[in-house]
């Protein structure tokens, strides 16, 4: 107990307004030690995560309990004992370097900032340690690398970056917060290993918060769950992984394993095809973006798209949306050319191609309530209008599975997931043939993606929907596919049947990809790493 | 980067183009004509039209813009058409006087509005901050001819300190100078730092929002440098733009000030112009006017352009 680096009792956090996020946590962190918080979000993690700091973000205050780092709590010092504490002995590792990097200074400022300000080293001390960061975190050029502005380097890079800004005043203990979720897959396993042995050869506690399970497993000794601002388990990593003791702990974890085994509803399959891309390349201003696409989709058929960020795959989507037209090729649908702009397809082309979008909250309209947003298709498409389209409208919210009260709110009364049903359900008020799904569960909890992959499919079987599904998950994929097209650099790397890929994977770059995705296994990271 | 700074100074020029047109079909379409104004009451149409011809207003209006611009480019003003004396011997004297108040006003009001402004926003929801908010919403809404005669009750017929007339001349010295013109400084620094600080406050605070504002915060910094390193960089933009347009309206828009302390400035100039239908008069002044919001809306963006980390050092390049 003597080793507690950081020992939180009892804490509880409010917002302004009087909400009380935090209900009463506690933990220790041992020094050296790396604890695992995980939960979905509104769980509480990242609010614990700058408790911890003595930090509350807008507006949220500490209201109770303590938070003992090295023996002074953080909680009851005056705001000069807080300040003189953060970033010198607790620092910080954001979700996303990009944003919590300053535009208008270069790195090397940002790092050496904290040292120089707390007064713990000189100029040229500070200077010679963020080398060395550097070079423990595998960047390159680290004499001069620190000269570069923050938007000169990768967003893997920058990432890496911001774990030697945390680490710029040696401090006792880092504050993780999804510090790798917004990184492709390959690029993930990189900073992952980088961040734990850095973690490990410095002896640095940590805090490490993430909503991922295999992520975590890799990295934690012991796990925290966490969920409405409660603590529901904690234990040894492996514990919690093999012997949950709580129910919802076990769903988190099968969640991970789970697997939608029952296939399409073959009845909807005419083995027609549907949508056909033929030499395909498009350009965003001059820089070529696809280039030599070949494609096809047939009738009630899933294709998953997969590939990393810039891979095109989004590109693709829009492409065939009409959003960006082709500067060669042709798109085919349902036997005749496809218009490439959308402006030039008629009302009914644009009724039977529909699109659902990465972020349900941007989707939507804010002034429109859910009656409203899935009523105007219904009246443009349908003609529908008055008590007929209200029919429809509740029709279409008992397919989705959401209760018929919600009609007349507003977007801003429902959660992530409720959103994201709205989105289906406008999408299949104007009864198309095909539905692009770009990213649609990228920005929800595992529980709730989960439910939602389970409603298309349930969807594709009840009406014989063609998806087009856009991602970079490949557990999606797994679990949604009959045909999966990898996507690298604007080309397609290759094509299989989602079964077949995943069993043997014919192109390297695809092999790399599906060793990327992170397992539940604790010993997955090291596995991978000595593979040859 | 500097094909950008390039292509706004391109932009610059054509948009100076059409405010040429602009002034020309503007004052083309304006009621009357000076040949009427000159001859008043006892004009013949026979009068008229020896007038006009004299004054060259016979010829088509293309023409007329074609030579005027070719003159105006060259630095040829013309002739004023009720005097007879040459544009810009009338015009440049009264420029120098607008340009000498708008900078005894902007090298006040600047600095201290941008400052008050950053400091505002770093005390957010204190008494500074509320009590500068409040004032500054004062003189924002309280019109400035209100102001100025203000000032001209409390500091001048009130305690005699300073004259309630800005009369200039020729040869004066700069202590009386800088005497005279103080009341007409006072009421532009008030307006215009009313709403440089308002705008600063707001940028700054948008700012405080961003992600690496927090970043700083975590640093364990105190308020003060977060706002001052990390905020006010990334705000600068917007208030260089503020900063700008309130130069602008210093220059171009003071023609009520110069009227309420009778000062000699190219705002009254160009409003007598108007009413005696001095074409040649009006078209230069607007000109003038038009070419500073130009220059200065120009500065401003290539500032903005030149403010911006990601295009002064692209990617791909080393530092």
């Amino acid at each position: 107990m003597s080793d507690d680096i950081l020992r939180i009792r009892d804490l509880r956090v409010s917002t302004d307004t009087g909400v009380e996020l935090l209900h009463g946590v506690s933990l220790e962190l041992e020094r050296g030690e790396i604890l695992g918080l995980i939960g979905e979000s509104g769980a509480g993690k990242s609010t614990i995560g700058l408790a911890a700091m003595g930090y509350g973000r807008g507006g949220c205050r500490i209201t109770g309990g303590e938070v003992q780092l090295a023996g002074k709590d953080l909680a009851s010092c005056t705001r000069r004992e807080r300040e003189a504490v953060r970033g010198a002995r607790i620092a910080y590792v954001a979700q996303s370097a990009a944003a919590a990097f300053n535009p208008a200074h270069r790195l090397e400022k940002q790092i050496i900032e904290a040292p120089l300000y707390h007064g713990l080293m000189t100029e040229a001390e500070a200077r010679a340690w963020m080398v060395e960061l550097f070079t423990a975190l595998g960047l390159p050029e680290p004499e001069t690398f620190g000269r570069r502005f923050p938007h000169q380097v990768s967003g893997g890079q920058l990432q890496r970056a911001m774990v030697a800004l945390a680490m710029a005043c040696k401090p006792d203990v880092l504050v993780l917060d999804e510090p790798t979720t917004a990184l492709d897959v390959t690029t993930q396993i990189e900073v992952l290993r980088l961040l734990r042995d850095t973690i490990r050869k410095y002896e640095t506690s940590a805090l490490y918060i993430t909503h991922d399970l295999a992520v975590i497993a890799q990295v934690a000794d012991r796990l925290v769950v966490l969920r409405h601002g409660q603590e529901v388990e904690t234990g040894p990593t492996q514990q919690i992984l093999t012997a949950p003791r709580e129910d919802y702990t076990r769903r988190l974890v099968s969640e991970r394993q789970a697997s939608l085994s029952a296939p399409a509803g073959a009845a909807h399959k005419t083995g027609q095809e549907l949508l056909r891309v033929e030499e395909v390349d498009a350009t965003y201003g001059k820089a070529p973006v696809l280039s030599g696409i070949d494609l096809s989709v047939k009738q009630g058929e899933t294709v998953a798209i997969v590939g990393e960020s810039g891979s095109g795959k989004s590109t693709l989507a829009r492409v065939v949306a009409g959003l960006l037209p082709p500067s060669r090729g042709r798109v085919a649908f349902d036997g005749a050319a496809l218009p490439p702009s959308y402006r030039r397809r008629g009302k009914d082309l644009l009724r039977r191609i529909q699109l659902i979008y990465q972020l349900p909250d941007v989707a939507l309209n804010p002034r429109q309530t859910v009656a409203e947003a899935i009523g105007r298709p219904l009246s443009r498409f349908q003609g529908l209008t008055g008590g007929a389209n209200r029919a429809e409208v509740l029709r279409l919210l008992d397919q989705i599975g959401l209760p018929a009260e919600m009609a007349d709110r507003l977007p801003g009364a429902l959660s992530g997931g409720q959103k994201q049903r709205v989105c289906i359900a406008r999408a299949l008020a104007a009864k198309p043939d095909l539905i692009i799904c770009d990213e649609v569960t990228s920005a929800l909890d595992p529980l709730v993606a989960e439910d939602i992959l389970r409603l298309l499919r349930r969807l594709q079987d009840e009406l014989g929907i063609t998806y087009l599904f856009i991602t970079h998950d490949l557990s999606v994929v797994k679990r949604l596919a009959d045909r999966t097209v990898v996507m690298q650099k604007g080309r397609i790397v290759e094509e299989a049947e989602t079964d077949r890929l995943f069993a043997a994977p014919a192109q390297a770059y695809t092999r790399g990809l599906l060793a990327s995705v992170p397992q539940l296994d604790p010993g997955w990271l090291d596995s991978v790493l000595t593979a040859p | 980067m500097l094909t950008l700074i390039a292509k706004r100074a391109v932009l610059g020029v054509f948009t100076l183009w059409l405010v040429s047109v602009l002034v020309f079909a503007g004052t083309e379409i304006l009621p009357g004509d000076v040949a009427g104004a000159i001859l008043g009451q006892s004009a013949t149409p026979e009068s008229l039209a020896r007038l006009r011809a004299e004054l060259g207003l016979d010829v088509p209006a293309l023409q007329r813009y074609a030579e005027w611009l070719t003159g105006f480019v060259q630095g040829d003003m013309g002739r004023s058409m009720a005097s007879g004396q040459p544009v810009a011997d009338l015009l440049w004297p009264r420029f120098w006087n607008t340009m000498a108040l708008a900078a005894y006003a902007g090298a006040i009001a600047v600095p201290l509005a941008v400052g008050l402004g950053i400091t505002a926003a770093a005390l957010r929801g204190g008494i500074f901050d509320r009590v500068s908010n409040v004032a500054a919403l004062a003189f924002v809404s309280l019109p400035e001819y209100f102001l100025g005669l203000l000032l001209v009750l409390w500091l001048s017929v009130k305690t005699g300190w300073l004259p309630s007339l800005a009369d200039t001349y020729d040869g004066m010295g700069l202590a009386a100078w800088f005497r005279a013109t103080t009341l007409p400084m006072l009421v532009l620094v008030m307006v215009t730092t009313a709403q440089i600080l308002r705008m600063t406050r707001t940028t700054v605070l948008g700012v405080m929002d961003q992600p690496y504002v927090e970043t700083a915060f975590l640093k364990g910094l105190r308020n003060g440098r977060v706002v001052l390193r990390h905020a006010t960089p990334n705000a600068a933009a917007p208030i260089v733009n503020v900063v700008s347009f309130n130069i602008a309206y210093l220059i171009t828009g003071v023609v009520l000030v110069e009227a309420v302390f009778n000062y000699n400035g190219l705002g009254r100039f160009m409003v007598d112009a108007v009413s005696r239908r001095d074409l040649p008069l009006v078209q230069a002044a607007a000109m003038i006017f038009g070419g500073v919001y130009v220059f200065l809306n120009m500065v401003a963006d290539i500032a903005a352009i030149a403010l911006n980390p990601r295009l002064r050092h692209p990617r791909g390049k080393e530092a």
